[in-house]
């Protein structure tokens, strides 16, 4: 597995967002993480990444517990992040956000490399490559958080609501997009709303219920699934 | 003296306030705390330089240098003292008012070191200084070396932010603090190398102060500190250009006030003129607006 979640409980303050989750995602997959408003989707992709620490449990990527490992370092790692709302760093331009997602890496071809790999992947970032980011559009925003994030060539990316607030053709657009990473040699664990999208192109998925994992299974099962389908895909 | 000479001055004082601004608004910028106790780094670093120079007769430049060094190793250890285990406090006064504690601090410390009385600093530039336009503008030496260090400073600071990967980090560490982190940025490092820079440039405006206003007590630094900060506000808070912009323009109305209007109404005027503009632009001269996009 490249990356294992056992037993891991977080909490903000004496309130406790995670019980005690277990899930996998191994390499080459795309796994889906799907729940309600405030089931600890976010919570979970941001201790991953380092951004709040554990109370219990371990992270183990490549088999090695990084939950006591600083946040920035995991980075380097492998690991990285589109975070909910996507967080461009507005007052710079599109080219100094990749760049800034670039921040680990030493070689300077490798970077000229894989910046022609996201400027291939999102035409319209190198067209604006000189744009302010804080006047792209939401969809753009939302490339360029994605951009961003592969310049660290990463082998895992964490996606959190990438369809959030887009329109529809602009979400099947990104859907394509994280088809194609994840061909590209990427794995991919995706939180999502859209739980019907998300099915549609994981491999498997986890159900979060309130801080626990209640169902996981092939994506494809889940989707045939009468509970998931009445709860999650509004039918 | 001359319209033009009394200007000038101006513009001197007011680029002291503009370098120790600038700590102000980096530290603000990046670290989201406003460092009270800044003004009292400037006072530390000129009881360095006098303890140096005056009284143990080491060249000026070295005293400077020295107190450059002990003076970013007093921001870094403040900051890791003081400041970090605060970071995430629940409330932000947390921090606020342990920094009024650490420039408390620092004053009774120099206070039982040093004494209350006034120490006379010898300043650290010799050179007289220029006479032009048949004696209408007496510029003295401090103060051309003192604007030509706080544009160099100002010069240095905008390469070092806009053109070094470290630069880079300051500036993803202040626009959000978790996405800097998840780009692999260091953000103890970097609010670390903050701090050290406007601790640094805290001694430089010291040196200059000392230079300039040759009385040294304990709370030499304090109300030089408060009008940097009122100069950073003005400027924009955040903004480097900010602070030099309002460094200069509260140093100018200063001296000009307390030449031409009353010396003692000076300091009335310039925080009358703050709150004037805040009340016309609340995000101070250069300050962005703040806009969220969903
Ligand atoms: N900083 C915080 N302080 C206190 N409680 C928090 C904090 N962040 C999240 N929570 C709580 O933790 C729980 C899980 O939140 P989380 O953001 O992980 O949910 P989510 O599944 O991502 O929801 P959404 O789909 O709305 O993004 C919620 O009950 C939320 O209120
Ligand atoms: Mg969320």
């Amino acid at each position: 597995m490249l990356l294992t979640i056992k037993n891991l409980s977080v909490y903000y303050g004496v309130i406790q967002a995670l019980k005690k989750i277990n899930f996998s995602v191994d390499r080459g997959e795309i796994v889906a993480l799907i729940g309600a408003n405030g089931a600890g989707k976010t919570t979970t992709l941001h201790t991953i990444s380092g951004l709040i620490d554990p109370k219990e449990g371990e992270i183990l990527f490549e088999g090695k517990d990084i939950s006591h490992i600083p946040g920035h370092r995991r980075v380097a790692m492998g690991i990285a992040q589109v975070p909910e709302g996507r967080r461009v760093f507005a007052d710079m331009t599109v080219e100094d956000n990749l760049r800034m997602g670039a921040y680990t890496r030493k070689d300077r071809s490798g970077y000229s490399d894989t910046l022609n790999m996201v400027f291939d992947r999102f035409p319209r970032l190198k067209e604006r490559r000189g744009q302010l980011s804080g006047t792209l559009s939401g969809g753009e925003q939302q490339m360029l958080a994605m951009g961003r994030a592969l310049m660290s060539k990463p082998d895992i990316l964490l996606l959190d609501e990438p369809s959030m607030g887009l329109s529809p053709i602009m979400v099947n657009e990104v859907f394509d997009i994280i088809r194609q990473v994840h061909e590209d040699g990427t794995t991919v664990l995706l939180v999502e709303q859209n739980a019907k999208k998300a099915l549609n192109i994981a491999d498997r998925a986890y159900v979060l219920e309130t801080g626990s994992v209640t169902v996981t299974g092939d994506a494809e099962e889940l989707l045939n699934n009468d509970s998931i389908r009445k709860a999650y895909l509004g039918e | 003296m001359s319209f033009l000479t009394t200007f000038v001055n101006g513009l001197s004082l007011g680029s002291i306030y503009a370098i120790i601004a600038l700590g102000y608004t980096m530290v603000y910028g990046i670290a989201k705390m406003l460092n009270f106790a800044h003004g009292d780094f400037i006072m530390v670093g000129c009881y360095i330089i006098f303890l140096f120079s005056s009284n143990l007769g080491l060249p000026p430049f070295i005293s400077i240098l020295i107190a450059v060094v002990l003076c970013t190793v007093l921001g870094i250890t403040t900051e890791r003292v003081a400041y970090r285990p605060l970071r995430n406090a629940a409330s932000p006064l947390a921090v606020l008012i342990t920094a009024i504690g650490v420039s408390y601090f620092l004053e009774n410390l120099a206070l039982l070191i040093f004494g209350a009385d006034t120490k006379s600093f010898s300043s650290v530039i010799t050179w007289s200084g220029l006479s032009l336009f048949n004696g209408e503008l007496q510029i003295q030496g401090i103060t051309i070396v003192t604007i030509a260090v706080s544009l160099l400073i100002l010069l240095v600071l905008q390469l070092f932010v806009h053109k070094t990967k470290e630069g880079q980090a300051m500036l993803a560490v202040s626009q959000d603090r978790g996405a800097a982190m998840l780009m692999g940025i260091d953000v103890n490092k970097t609010i670390t190398l903050t701090f050290a820079i406007g601790s640094a440039l805290a001694a430089v405006a010291g040196a200059l102060l000392a230079s300039a206003y040759p009385s040294l007590t304990p709370y030499t630094g304090a109300m030089p500190g408060i009008k940097a900060f009122v100069a950073a506000v003005l400027g924009g808070i955040g903004s480097i250009p900010g602070a030099m912009i309002g460094g200069l323009v509260l140093g100018i109305i200063e001296i000009l006030s307390r030449t031409y209007i009353s010396s003692q109404l000076a300091d009335a005027i310039v925080f009358g003129i703050l709150v004037v503009v805040l009340l016309v632009k609340p995000t101070g001269i250069l300050g962005k607006k703040i806009q969220e996009k969903v």
